[in-house]
């Protein structure tokens, strides 16, 4: 997974994710939208990438899309939320 | 309302911001102000024990995504000290008092230290709570101890040695208990999940207890066992469970204590004689309340989709919802152990009977069912995540317990055991 730089930086704003675990079932349609922020390790462990640098997000929107339960949630400062 | 009015959130972890959020998307339009102790906007805390230990992600990175725009005035780094009803204002650690008309408490808990502070404040000796705490754990983990020592077998106990495994790491883990995760889940299910962390190699000494940390030079060299064994560990990690953050509640006149600040069931904080005190709601991992899915019994949970669920209805709340809505969500969680996931809906506490409806133990994989006088009343899913939403289902019906027909693939039928709690 890649992360953006420190938010000090002075980098473009980056994007900002975080995933309900609650909801999470491993369906994995993150992982073929965004493969390089998401993944999942054993059966059903999601590991992402919470902070994707604002280049990424149209991988990231087809991430929040594609999720079936609707678990992903993305604050893009650079679009709005 | 009035347009000038003020609202007041202590507290600016997730349940802060999501009750914030919810208080503005209710239409509230007056002064907002979030007073946090610590330094950083609010951020999420389940990646801090997985990804920031694993270095997959620096701890700045969880800053949380949020739907707050920029008339919203943070006070971060400076904790509240006091709360004066009478005067309607909330004190801050420098001595400033904020004015509010609606209050959002939602101070959440930080982690039980060591009991002995001089031993606690060993180098190499940490706690799990906060951001600072994982990337400063994180740095002593990169450093390549020749072994972990975790304290208390938990879920966060659980989850720091499992991914010490992942990172290939030694690391034993002390638990009073028989098996790790006994009183959340049971002796029955603990030792199950307890048999796969052991699989992949943790050191578990269960029924022991650590007595003393023995240091050298201001360092921790070893701990020493109530069972007179010494563990050698030069890094140690303190889990054992979280304290409430109440004092600064002292005076108010509140219903607070260690346990956590009162609440009706609406939502709203109650006084020291039992009245709600309609200018003040409590959410997350501070409040007790009535659950009405478990008979009313009073509870504090310290889930992270119940600081998000309560902290919207306690904005809502605050913002002019009815207060006759009783919030009673299902109480959910997860837990990310290496790369096993457990997790649960309901409330295990009390029950009399657990049974495996899906999978098999020993494969690793299986659904727990809880009952109680003939209920079911929670579900715990190892690895087995999708067959979770049906079994919650049942779970916030109350259905009879033990379910009726047999598992798909457990033809014999349902296998029920005592659950192991007392």
């Amino acid at each position: 997974m890649s992360t953006r730089a420190d938010a000090s930086s002075g980098s473009p704003p980056g994007l900002r994710v975080s995933v309900d675990l609650n909801l999470c079932q491993a369906y994995a349609q993150c992982c073929y939208a965004a493969p390089r922020h998401f993944r999942i390790e054993g059966h059903e462990a999601l590991f992402y990438d919470p902070a994707p640098a604002a280049e990424d997000r149209d991988d990231i929107e087809r991430a929040r899309v594609a999720c079936p339960v609707q678990a992903i949630r993305v604050e893009d400062p650079g679009r709005g939320v | 309302m009035a347009p000038a009015e003020r609202a007041v959130v202590v507290g600016a972890g997730l349940a802060g911001l999501r009750g914030a959020e919810a208080l503005r998307e209710a239409g509230f339009s007056g002064s907002l102000t979030i007073v946090g102790a610590e330094p950083h906007l609010p951020y999420d805390r389940p990646p801090l024990s997985k990804h920031v230990l694993a270095g997959a992600i620096p701890a700045h990175a969880t800053t949380l995504p949020h739907g707050l725009g920029a008339d919203v005035d943070w006070q971060l780094g400076t904790p509240a000290a006091g709360l004066d009803r009478k005067a309607g204002t909330v004190r801050l650690a420098d001595g400033r008092a904020l004015p509010y008309d609606r209050l959002l408490i939602a101070t959440g808990t930080r982690a039980r230290p060591w009991p002995n502070p001089h031993e606690g404040r060993l180098a190499g000796v940490f706690t799990l709570r906060g951001r600072d705490d994982a990337a400063a754990l994180r740095r002593a983990l990169a450093a390549g101890p020749r072994r972990v020592l975790v304290i208390g077998g938990g879920f966060i106990g659980c989850e720091v040695a499992s991914l010490c495994r992942q990172l290939g790491l030694p690391v034993t883990l002390v638990e009073p208990s028989p098996t790790p995760l006994a009183r959340v889940l049971g002796r029955t299910i603990g030792a199950f999940i307890g048999a796969i962390h052991a699989g992949h190699g943790v050191d578990l000494r269960c029924g022991s207890e650590v007595e003393w940390l023995e240091g050298e030079g201001g360092r921790l060299v070893r701990a020493h066992c109530t069972d007179g064994s010494r563990i050698e560990a030069e890094l140690a990690v303190v889990a054992l469970g979280a304290v409430r953050n109440t004092e600064w509640l002292d005076g108010a006149g509140l219903s607070a204590d260690p346990g956590g600040v009162e609440c009706d069931g609406a939502g709203y904080v109650l006084d020291a004689e039992g009245h709600p005190d309609p200018q003040i709601a409590a959410a997350g991992d501070v409040a007790r309340f009535p659950h009405p899915l478990y008979d009313g019994r009073r509870v504090a949970l310290e889930h992270w989709s119940h600081a998000v669920a309560q902290a919207a209805h306690a904005g809502r709340l605050l913002a002019g919802a009815p207060p006759d809505a009783a919030y009673g969500a299902l109480p959910t969680f997860w837990s990310t152990q290496g790369d096993l996931v457990v997790k649960s809906a309901g409330l295990t506490e009390g029950a009399d009977a657990v049974a495996i409806t899906q999978g098999n133990p020993a494969d690793g994989r299986f659904i727990a069912l809880y009952g109680r006088a003939g209920r079911c009343i929670a579900a715990v899913s190892v690895d087995s995540a999708r067959w979770l939403p049906a079994h919650a289902e049942m779970v916030a019906t109350g259905a009879p317990f033990p379910p009726e027909g047999a598992a798909t693939d457990r033809p014999k039928g349902i296998a029920i055991f005592d659950p192991g709690f007392s």
